[in-house]
């Protein structure tokens, strides 16, 4: 892991006002905002300390329903399965039902990258939020990584997330003409539309979906002991030597 | 004088030559490609979404279904993400097997691609050649999961059971006569590491066969030398890996850059391509069927001394013993509640990336804590090659957007997701 600790610390030399970099399980981590996302990435690409030549991966996640589960673990119930479980989660969603976001308190939209340093064998994650929830624009990285085009338009397709200077944000894995962001948490699993062919019309018509949401296994978060794995131990006390040192 | 202009050609869906469901809608002038803009999408099922409404193990078996010529792999990838979370130990013997079956699945892949690139480019007969070989080989996927094709044998932890002692044998019927079955079940008289190592030494000879066939092979050359030449530095910017920025001259394999499970306890090469051409790569993927050849015969050699569990002794992640259920409670409790909850992941977020044949398979998790993933994040090889087809077609003619297609190694499960 010392090639991950070298590159954390001229990751922190080079970006010295940014306090979010920090090692995730195995890779660096960064969280940048969108106004200094395109001189970070060019710094990041060009730099000869940090070389990250090329970028592997980057998607948008929907923060909305984060930590949310349907299963109340904490204390014990006398309701069956059926009326323990909370109606309301994306997988139970069928066509035309309301679903109420809750409030998180964070950016709904976050655009993540995971960029790959040939030279230095390091990975890092750069995260970026996305500032306003209606409307998540974010520049694009297409200028620094040729091959960002296609991830931000798939972002843009499943998330609706927009890049600012993109140069050809279409959808691209979704129908022609499809309506909405099918990754979104508030889109429902089963869609909102099916098709089949008409033999009256002579054409293919879309209807509302006609199939039951069902989702069998609730969602349930346990943070119990037995839960807390070994990496998460070491980390654990990883930090809790740094800070003896550092005191 | 009439006018002459460009005009925009439809190449698929319905394509034999577009490798599945790839609609490209070309711009011509004349016979030379001015722009690709690839459609893609029409085998999108939304996996990743399926995964967040799923326990963790459900989701192992849609994974095979992403690139479904090299479905371990794709396992792979996926079980990694969930025991770097996790934290879970795989034992030896289990890291042992799946490194076998990984080289056994690329192989497959390379058959496939080769058998389909051949086709695709007029050499008909490699096809049934590498379809031989490939039977060979999904026997054995099936012998160790019951399944051909979509194996689900990866779990968190492990592997689903232990190699089986003895291959399935053909039965003699009407259609082929004892003596004819007494052939085919030469190499399947013992436990199937014998059927494998009598692969691995049958193997090398196939591969130069298809040597034979293709690699002087005038025509051959003719389609692919010079033909979606691609830079080193170029290959990086577009996202390129596996065999195809290996055969634009930069050695990257993640089995010897980021090695996992026991890839740094194996002796094999890397080929490296040096003018980032077609045949380049068909070169670097020939070589890789022998290096992977060479893998599976250090496996076998090792599994056969060492015996031991496939399957972590933790059964919270993965299950108890059926034994164990009859007379253990605790067993049985662990038993009820994997298979009706399943297991919860600490919260974080983990990116495990393989060398898959195609390139690197990444799974990006993010775990809030809860028994299914917050999000899954797949990053396909495919994803990126395809992106390029269009800076690698232009100026090409039409028939050499077949070449590409084909060079690229293209499947659209892990393209469309």
């Amino acid at each position: 892991m010392s090639r991950l600790d070298d590159m954390i610390g001229r990751l922190r030399a080079a970006f010295p006002d940014n306090d979010s970099i920090h090692t995730s399980v195995d890779l660096a981590s960064i969280t940048v905002s969108p106004a200094d996302l395109p001189t970070v990435a060019l710094m990041l690409r060009d730099d000869p300390a940090l070389s990250f030549k090329q970028l592997s991966d980057l998607c948008g996640v929907d923060y909305a329903t984060y930590g949310q589960d349907e299963w109340n673990t904490e204390t014990a119930g006398t309701a069956s399965f059926s009326r323990a479980v909370d109606a309301s989660s994306v997988g139970r969603l069928s066509f035309g039902s309301e679903f109420e976001l809750p409030d998180i308190g964070r950016a709904r939209f976050v655009v993540v990258s995971h960029l790959l340093s040939l030279d230095h064998g390091v990975r890092l994650r750069l995260r970026c939020d996305a500032p306003d929830d209606a409307m998540p624009v974010v520049p694009s990285l297409t200028t620094v990584w040729a091959n960002a085009d296609w991830y931000e338009r798939e972002a843009f397709d499943l998330f609706g997330i927009l890049f600012d200077g993109h140069p050809d944000l279409r959808r691209i894995l979704t129908d022609y003409g499809f309506v909405g962001h099918p990754f979104r948490k508030d889109f429902p699993l089963v869609g909102n539309v099916e098709m089949r062919y008409d033999p009256v019309k002579g054409r293919v018509v879309y209807e509302p979906v006609s199939i039951e949401p069902r989702v069998l296994v609730p969602r349930v978060i346990r943070d119990d002991a037995r839960y807390v794995s070994g990496a998460v131990e070491e980390e654990a006390t990883a930090a809790a030597k740094a800070g003896q040192s550092a005191a | 004088m009439p006018e002459i202009r460009n005009y925009t050609l439809n190449f698929g869906p319905q394509h034999p030559a577009a490798h599945g469901v790839l609609r490209l809608v070309l711009e011509m002038d004349g016979e030379v490609v001015e722009r690709a803009d690839p459609h893609i999408g029409l085998l999108h099922r939304g996996t990743e979404k399926l995964a967040e409404s799923k326990p963790y193990n459900q989701t192992i078996g849609y994974m095979d279904r992403l690139d479904y010529v090299s479905m371990m792999c794709n396992e792979h990838g996926y079980v990694m993400a969930i025991e770097k979370l996790l934290g879970v130990e795989v034992p030896v013997r289990a890291q042992y097997i799946r490194v076998m079956f990984d080289e056994i699945t690329r192989i497959l892949n390379h058959l496939m691609w080769l058998g389909a690139h051949g086709l695709d480019i007029g050499a008909m007969s490699m096809f049934l050649y590498c379809f031989r070989e490939r039977e060979d080989l999904m026997d054995c996927y099936e012998a160790v999961s019951g399944a051909r094709l979509h194996a689900t044998y990866y779990r968190p932890g492990g592997v689903a059971r232990d190699l089986p002692d003895r291959m399935p044998q053909y039965e003699a019927n009407r259609f082929r006569s004892a003596a004819q079955v007494k052939k085919q079940n030469a190499a399947r008289e013992g436990s199937m590491l014998d059927f494998i190592e009598d692969f691995t030494n049958r193997f090398p000879g196939c591969v130069d066969e298809y040597e034979t066939l293709l690699t002087d092979n005038r025509i051959w050359k003719q389609r692919t030398v010079g033909i979606g030449v691609v830079s080193p530095e170029r290959a990086l910017q577009l996202g390129f890996t596996g065999p195809m920025l290996r055969g634009s001259n930069t050695e990257w394999d993640l089995r010897k850059t980021e090695p996992y499970e026991v890839y740094d306890q194996l002796d094999f090469d890397i080929p490296v391509g040096i003018n980032g051409d077609s045949y380049d790569r068909y070169l670097v993927r020939v070589e890789e069927m022998r290096q992977s050849n060479r893998i599976i015969k250090q496996c076998i050699d090792w599994l056969r001394v060492n015996s031991g569990p496939v399957l972590t002794e933790d059964h919270k992640v993965a299950p108890p013993r059926r034994s164990e259920m009859k007379g253990d409670m605790e067993a049985l409790i662990h038993h009820f509640k994997l298979f009706t909850e399943g297991f919860s992941l600490p919260e974080g977020e983990s990116y495990a990336a393989v060398e898959h044949p195609k390139g690197e398979f990444g799974c990006y998790l993010i775990s809030d804590g809860a028994n299914k993933p917050y999000r899954l994040k797949v990053r396909a090889a495919g994803f990126a090659h395809l992106a390029a087809l269009d800076e690698m077609a232009r100026g090409h003619m039409l028939s050499d957007v077949v070449a590409l297609i084909g060079t690229q190694d293209i499947v659209f499960g892990e393209v469309d997701r």
